[in-house]
């Protein structure tokens, strides 16, 4: 095929171009050409159908994403909010930190290895290039049902590609979630989250500006592999029938991103870097167009220099390719020499492609002849933009009337038992040790909690102890059943996680995990989803920083539950006031902390005693939350508590098992009055949590919560080998502990 | 004099940074080695750290030994200079043939990251001084490419001349105890006839600090074991 360039666009308007193959839709593709005034090249709309695609444009969600700007709660903390490559956060003495989460879902579930290992890679990459040393990553996974012969399939490898990329990049791996549901058969969820740290004069931006400064693309050589993965793969929903996805899936390769990572904060050491963008989704075309748009606007790019693992490609090609294991960086030119210098002690190929020009276009050229002029907003940041209906559909009703509270309760002791047995051994509830042992969470020496605590908390500053927690949450059930509540209770648990730790929280990052935005059911929990979440930002004082919204997870008319997944980062001044969630002092008294009301619609019991999902979600109570929030915080700092776990998904006897096993403890508890034994174990009322408290400090700690009207029962005593609740049962330790650990290895192994 | 340790960077490297902090909390003066020079910096004792050195392509530790700060090393840990290999820096020893022996893809094919028990075989090393034979510890272990192997008679000579260091010590899995990955013998780390050179899978630069990791600090007596036996040179 001959090189189609500008001057042959202009002279050849009627020639058919295939946009709709590239995932454009015709007013779409009617646009490029009244943006241009002409017919676009074939390189131009390459770059178009990659940038305007679902994943990079937000063409469906962004008049719903906007309620995080207009509703954002006033905070000093945040330094850089929403649009850059990651938001950054103030934590104090002098330190700033970077976080954000991601999804890789459809890539998984073609291809669980590399799919997983590069969501690890373009995360890190995104916080990397804010200026920061990558220091922690986590991962929330979702699956289909746990003994699906599928799941066999694509658990395994999510995981080993998340160890492999992850643990070869020496990030600790320290939190994160693995959930099965059936509705996540054929839609995997695997998002990633990093966290960065670096000083606030390390803050970089991706922005060209400086004509006459050079753009260097350095990292790995462009291949053939993830071209379009962004617009074929991550904006379409999966036709059983169509050809294979694989090659529209990239290939990773941890080791030159760990040598990205060290020559790029060499850079960054030396000041060398004016702006700096990272190539994931839609390579080329994203990191050229957004550093030109977010810039003065020009700049001139020879394609042709762009070193190729195969010399075959095309420019349309290399504009598309997904190639891991890139930046791009804008540099002054008396600087480059040194750059250069530098990329090679890393052994990290470094070419200069191109500068930036006082225009106001974006131009490219292979061998000299012009194949791309345009102006780089349209392509970056004035994509289409959809109002797609949404409608609330006429199924909620009926779903939200099949009320769990109405479902048959255990009759006797034995039956208690028996189902606590089945809760703590079921999938969702079971220990994930089979998979986060998979994972590194010692390197960097800095991990203080990891999983399965409330949050992972990295310290930051070996001096002062000032240090970083992180919690990732999210349930697709309680979505279902009410997506703005969904979304209200997902932000309200990673909140409380963060709290349980004795750290404030402080900043958000959402992965919003959605169906085809082509139904209006799902735009109307997308929309639910939204406005939820940043009300309850609003309500918590935690502005959104930034995130990523994947829709289209949906097999044919079958759309996965809403899925909100919400990461909240906190900060705790001294990581040895710490409070992890082992019972491990016998003596010390158990408290509940929080309302307990008959709430079981989407609860892990009706799930795995009924199979049954209907109902309501617990009711939420943000200012509740912020009540609890303080009181764990002022409680850690001020050596009140010696352990406390937050109550979410299973209930009050999920999270005491947790911690007692965690200490190898038993506890002995009685029913406080006004409950029944089955409401006390397994309600999922939100804004709960229990606490550990030495004898010594009880006073002190009853004294507080009554003065500040948080209700604090004693529920208990930590003691022996056996979790035993007065006048029901007792369950041995050890019985608990077979139920919980072997069923991940049982089905997985 | 304060005695300094180096510790070795090679493309791929991970825990550098993290055994500089053990030195120092050893109360060494930790001196950062670039694979690519040779000059050893004036430093009494080398450190080659886990990762996976150029990204454990080929074989672990397999690219590694060819460096020229390897050259170095080679040269003056047979001339006696202590020298300790963590995880990929044993593979890197193993390779170089300062250590005999070779690491393997673990049995249960994947990665383990968890707090390993040891028993402490000998403290006849340059690196184990300050423990007791037949002493207890845990560190952490996180790797997959961990098995240890060699043939029947160098298993038997490195057992009959006092050179197995550690083994992984028998107990409840659960614990920490038990075999994480088939190596023969049960053994964890090794050493050299001299005991300048030890080599090993487990991390003691992860168990320096009350508050982080584990928790415990069984891995700093590693490295004030090799600061004693400098100063009494």
């Amino acid at each position: 095929m001959s090189l189609d360039t500008v001057k042959q666009a202009e002279q050849t308007p009627e020639t058919g171009q295939p946009w709709k193959e590239l995932g454009l839709k015709e007013d779409e593709y009617q646009r490029i050409r009244e943006i241009l005034g002409r017919r676009p090249t074939g390189a131009e709309l390459a770059m178009y159908s990659v940038m305007w695609s679902e994943h990079c444009s937000y063409k469906s969600s962004k008049v719903h994403l906007k309620q995080f700007g207009e509703k954002a709660p006033r905070t000093d903390a945040l330094l850089v909010g929403i649009g850059e490559n990651a938001g950054v956060v103030d934590v104090g003495q002098g330190y700033a930190v970077t976080f954000k989460i991601e999804s890789h879902n459809h890539p998984s579930y073609i291809e669980p290895y590399q799919g997983a290992a590069t969501g690890v890679g373009g995360i890190v990459r995104d916080i990397l290039a804010m200026g920061a040393r990558p220091v922690a990553v986590m991962d929330p996974l979702r699956f289909g049902a746990a003994g699906h012969p599928d799941t066999k399939r694509v658990l395994p490898g999510v995981v080993a590609g998340i160890g492999g990329y992850g643990n070869c990049l020496g990030l600790p791996n320290i939190g994160g979630e693995v959930v099965f549901d059936p509705c996540y058969q054929g839609n995997p969820l695997v998002n990633a989250l990093c966290v960065g740290v670096m000083k606030h004069e390390d803050i970089h931006l991706a922005k060209a500006s400086g004509s006459g400064n050079r753009v260097i693309l350095y990292g790995a050589r462009t291949g053939g592999d993830g071209i379009g993965g962004v617009s074929v793969l991550a904006s379409e929903t999966f036709d059983a029938t169509g050809p294979s996805r694989r090659p529209a899936v990239q290939v990773g390769d941890p080791f030159q991103e760990k040598l990205l990572i060290e020559c790029t904060l060499e850079l960054f050491r030396e000041k060398l870097v004016t702006g700096i963008q990272d190539l994931g989704g839609a390579g080329l075309s994203c990191a050229t167009s957004e550093l030109a748009s977010a810039g003065s606007g020009g700049m001139r790019i020879e394609l042709d220099r762009v070193p190729l693992r195969d010399a075959t490609l095309s420019p349309e090609e290399i504009l598309m390719s997904e190639s891991q294991e890139r930046m791009c960086a804008i540099v002054e030119p008396d600087k480059v020499d040194r750059f250069l210098e530098i990329c090679e002690k890393w052994d990290v190929i470094a070419t200069d492609i191109g500068e930036v020009t006082d225009g106001v276009r974006l131009e490219i050229t292979w061998h000299g002849e012009q194949i791309v002029d345009v102006p780089p907003r349209s392509v970056a940041h004035e994509g289409p933009t959809y109002h797609r209906p949404f409608a609330r559909p006429d199924w909620q009703d009926t779903l939200q009337a099949d009320d769990a509270g109405a479902l048959p309760r255990p009759v006797s002791a034995d039956e208690l038992r028996e189902q606590v047995l089945a809760l703590v051994g079921s999938p969702n509830q079971a220990s994930k040790e089979w998979i986060t042992d998979q994972y590194d969470r010692f390197v960097q020496g800095n991990t203080v909690l990891a999983q399965p605590e409330d949050s992972g908390l990295i310290r930051i500053d070996e001096e002062t102890g000032l240090g970083v927690a992180v919690a990732t949450d999210g349930n697709g059930r309680y979505a279902k059943l009410d997506p703005y509540a969904g979304a209200q209770l997902a932000l309200a648990e990673a909140y409380r996680n963060v709290a349980a730790t004795g750290a404030r929280p402080l900043a958000v990052s959402d992965c919003l995990n959605f169906g085809s935005p082509e139904d209006p059911a799902v735009m109307w929990q997308f929309a639910e989803a939204t406005r939820g979440l940043a009300d309850g930002c609003l309500a918590l004082g935690t502005p959104v920083t930034g995130g990523n919204v994947s829709l289209y997870n949906q097999t044919g008319e079958t759309a996965i539950h809403p899925t909100p997944v919400v990461a909240v980062l906190g900060v705790i001044d001294d990581v040895a006031r710490r409070t992890p969630m082992a019972f491990k002092d016998p003596g010390q008294l158990v408290y509940l902390l929080g309302d307990t009301r008959e709430e079981f619609g989407g609860s892990a019991w009706s799930q795995v005693v009924h199979d049954h999902l209907g109902g309501l979600p617990p009711a939420v109570d943000l200012e509740r939350e912020k009540l609890l929030a303080e009181i764990l915080i002022s409680a850690s700092r001020d050596g009140m508590i010696d352990a406390a776990h937050d109550l979410s998904d299973g209930g009050l006897v999920q999270a005491v098992t947790e911690s007692c096993l965690r200490g190898g403890l038993g506890a002995r508890l009685v029913v406080p009055d006004g409950l029944d034994a089955f409401t006390f174990l397994f309600s999922e009322s939100a804004g709960r949590a229990v606490v550990a408290v030495p004898r010594s400090e009880e006073m002190r700690f009853t004294d507080m919560c009554g003065a500040r009207g948080l209700p604090a029962t004693r529920i208990g005593v930590i003691d022996g080998d056996a979790i035993e609740v007065q006048g029901e049962f007792s369950l041995p330790l050890a019985e608990l502990r077979a139920a919980h650990e072997a069923t991940i290895p049982a089905l997985l192994a | 004099m304060t005695a300094r340790i180096g510790v070795v960077t090679f493309p791929g490297t991970l825990d550098d940074r993290d055994t500089q902090r053990a030195v120092r909390l050893a109360g060494a003066e930790p001196v950062a080695l670039w694979h690519r020079d040779k000059d050893l910096r004036q430093v009494d004792a080398v450190v080659l750290p886990g990762g996976f050195s150029y990204g454990d392509y080929l074989r672990a530790g397999a690219i590694s030994r060819f460096s020229p700060m390897m050259e170095t090393i080679i040269e003056q840990a047979k001339g006696g200079m202590p020298v300790l290999g963590i995880c990929n820096g044993f593979q890197v020893l193993t390779e170089a043939h300062l250590l005999p022996g070779a690491m393997l893809r673990n049995t249960g094919l994947h990665f383990v990251c968890r707090d390993q028990r040891l028993r402490v075989e000998t403290s006849g090393t340059a690196w184990t001084g300050d423990f007791t034979a037949g002493q207890e510890i845990s560190i952490p272990l996180k790797n997959i490419d961990g098995r240890y192997t060699a043939d029947p008679r160098t298993l038997d000579e490195l057992e009959a001349e006092g050179r197995v260091v550690f083994r992984y010590a028998a107990g409840p899995v659960a614990d920490g105890y038990g075999n994480p990955n088939g190596s023969l013998r049960d053994i964890a780390g090794i050493s050299n006839a001299a005991g300048n050179v030890v080599g090993l899978m487990p991390h003691p630069e992860h168990a320096v600090e009350s508050l982080i990791g584990t928790g415990r600090r069984d891995g700093l007596a590693f490295f004030t074991s090799v600061l004693k036996g400098l100063v009494s040179v």
